[in-house]
């Protein structure tokens, strides 16, 4: 290699914009991010813990339908983009089903005239349910990675099961031309490393640079989060809330990258807005575990280097552990929250005795639940004791919630909260939402699974 | 002197399963010593006594001048089990900024907090 073209691969940079940080954030953000400025690469991230579970009920309920419907409104909005300008997207849409999305999008480029543009890189192999007998059978235990509790405590109620898969597939994907790479449960920062691993050409062991790869998508992988959104460092200042800059990554091939955003847009990018989002969702700083490295974040270090540019450099990191951490949804029981609003004088004491007289008549009724939470907003209900009695609040809201295995229990729960209105203490208000309704709870149960035992596969659709 | 973290610190919060955890981040480079000597797990602990079910755990990042703090059975179970307002945890965070902390006057001076 000469000299200049050494300095070339130096100096080179790789742009991975955030356009979604969950599902059901800015729909403005994807259109706004690839318009705003070049950029090469568009990273979307839809799925939380409870995610999977969701788009599995509606798997069900339709074969042609369990990923995140939203995707396919953001593609059409930036399309131009990706058709005409060469922006790579890569999003964690497909949810249980991979292949409907990846159809879903192309029918929307035909729609679009763009179908011939659009090559769809479809990741598979994260989706364990129908396999989880199998699993169990061949000695993988999968038990609660915080309870230690056996899968059999559980097994007859499981809704999905999917493994967080890391950047492999969606590397390959790349390799083979693809420019919208849909995935069920990737880990939400395999979407940002993977195109600095494609683009760099990142081995599979260079634990430093996985690890910044890593470390740029958390950074990314709550949107606006990093980028001046619920910001509490000088709040008051941040600009332009209302045109947020969602968060870019510009990487470089050493594993440094700048994170900034787009010319005239909102919100702010320095130090402390980005060592928020480092600290977010953290547990152990030394190892941040992923499928393909585990990253120190002791290691980090952030510079401040213009207007809205904040340079990340130095990051270390090793080799993953064995194994995969497997996501499973159950049903859990049920639950239901009601509230009332009590006003000056004495909102807080009226608010009491109204929980005192409901958990009387629950009581009384014979209802039996797993838990029953009493809170009262306005006064104590996010800080507890700590933010003092509540005896000066001018109105409070009593908030009451039951959870249990019993339908028919949580069912009655819900007609004792109106009633208070004209039988209970005085000053209330706030009940124009009717009774509350009764949700099935599906919950989250964490497990470990030996790496070798998913196998991922990729499908270029166009 | 009292120093309320507040005034020297700023912070995030989140969640993982029934455990919340908190990012406390010093507002000024020589405010982290402060931070990390008299913020320590145990005092945490006491200052959440009777909200949370679990133990503390601290960590350390003095490259970023942050503390990240553990609190297990901080969620009522946590996710969709969870009956909280903040099932999530997201504002335990400023309930953390509530706490105060004694230091010695020379040292809060030497670390120019405000009001020393």
């Amino acid at each position: 290699m000469s000299q200049d073209t050494t300095r070339a691969a130096a100096t080179r940079i790789v742009r991975v914009a955030s356009g979604q940080g969950f599902w059901g954030d800015w729909l403005e953000a994807p259109r706004r991010q690839v318009e705003g400025g070049d950029v090469d690469y568009l990273m979307l991230d839809y799925l939380a813990e409870v995610t999977m579970s969701i788009v599995q009920k509606q798997k069900e309920r339709d074969p042609q339908m369990g990923y995140a419907r939203d995707f396919i409104g953001a593609m059409e909005s930036v399309f131009p983009a990706v058709a005409d300008r060469g922006v790579k997207v890569i999003a964690n849409a497909g949810g249980v089903n991979p292949d409907a999305c990846a159809s879903a999008v192309l029918d929307a480029a035909s729609k679009h005239g763009v179908r011939g543009k659009i090559r769809v890189g479809v990741v598979t192999g994260d989706d364990v349910l129908h396999r989880l007998d199998e699993l169990l059978a061949a000695g993988h235990p999968l038990a609660n990675m915080d309870t230690g509790e056996p899968l059999s405590a559980i097994r007859d109620r499981v809704l999905s099961a999917n493994a967080y898969i890391g950047s492999t597939p969606i590397v390959e994907a790349l390799q083979q031309g693809a420019n919208v790479v849909v995935t069920g449960r990737s880990t939400d920062t395999a979407l940002t490393m993977a195109p600095l691993r494609h683009e760099f050409g990142w081995a599979a062991d260079d634990w430093n640079r996985l690890a910044a790869g890593i470390v740029a998508g958390h950074i990314l992988e709550c949107g606006a989060q990093s980028s001046g959104g619920n910001c509490l460092h000088e709040w008051r200042t941040i600009p332009d809330l209302a045109n947020v800059g969602y968060p870019i990554a510009d990487a470089r091939d050493d594993g440094s990258f700048v994170i900034n955003k787009h010319p005239g847009s909102g919100g702010r990018i320095s130090v402390p807005s980005v060592t928020e989002q480092l600290v977010y969702e953290m547990g152990d700083p030394h190892s941040y575990i992923t499928p393909d490295v585990v990253a120190d974040f002791t290691s980090i270090r952030l510079e401040a280097v213009g207007d809205n540019r904040v340079r990340v450099y130095g990051i270390t990191g090793g080799p993953p552990t064995p194994f995969l951490k497997v996501s499973i949804a159950y049903r859990a029981g049920f639950k239901a929250v009601g509230s009332l609003v009590y006003a000056w004088p004495d909102a807080m004491e009226k608010a009491q005795l109204a929980d005192r007289v409901l958990r009387e008549r629950l009581d009384q009724l014979g209802l039996r639940f797993d838990q029953v939470l009493s809170e009262f907003v306005g006064a104590t209900a996010t800080h507890g004791a700590l933010a003092g009695n509540g005896r000066e609040a001018p109105e409070v809201q009593y908030r009451i919630g039951v959870r249990g295995s019993d339908r028919a229990a949580v069912e009655r729960f819900t007609r004792e909260i109106a009633p208070l209105v004209l039988n209970g203490p005085p000053s209330v208000t706030g009940f124009a939402g009717g009774r509350p309704k009764v949700e099935e709870i599906v919950a989250y149960w964490p497990a470990l699974l030996d790496k070798r035992a998913v196998t991922t596969a990729v499908r270029i659709q166009e | 002197m009292k120093i309320q973290l507040v005034d020297i610190a700023h912070a995030r919060s989140g969640d993982k399963g029934d455990t919340a955890n908190v990012g406390l981040i010093a507002l000024r480079p020589a405010w982290y010593a402060v931070i990390e000597r008299y913020v320590t797990g145990d005092r945490v602990a006491r200052h959440f006594a009777g909200q949370i079910t679990g133990n503390v755990l601290r960590f350390e990042l003095p490259n970023l001048g942050a503390l990240n703090f553990l609190l297990h059975g901080a969620l009522d179970g946590g996710g969709t089990l969870s009956l909280k307002t903040d099932a999530q945890g997201k504002v335990y965070s400023t309930a953390l900024l509530r706490m105060t902390i004694d230091v010695p006057d020379a040292e809060a001076r030497a670390a120019g907090v405000p009001g020393a």
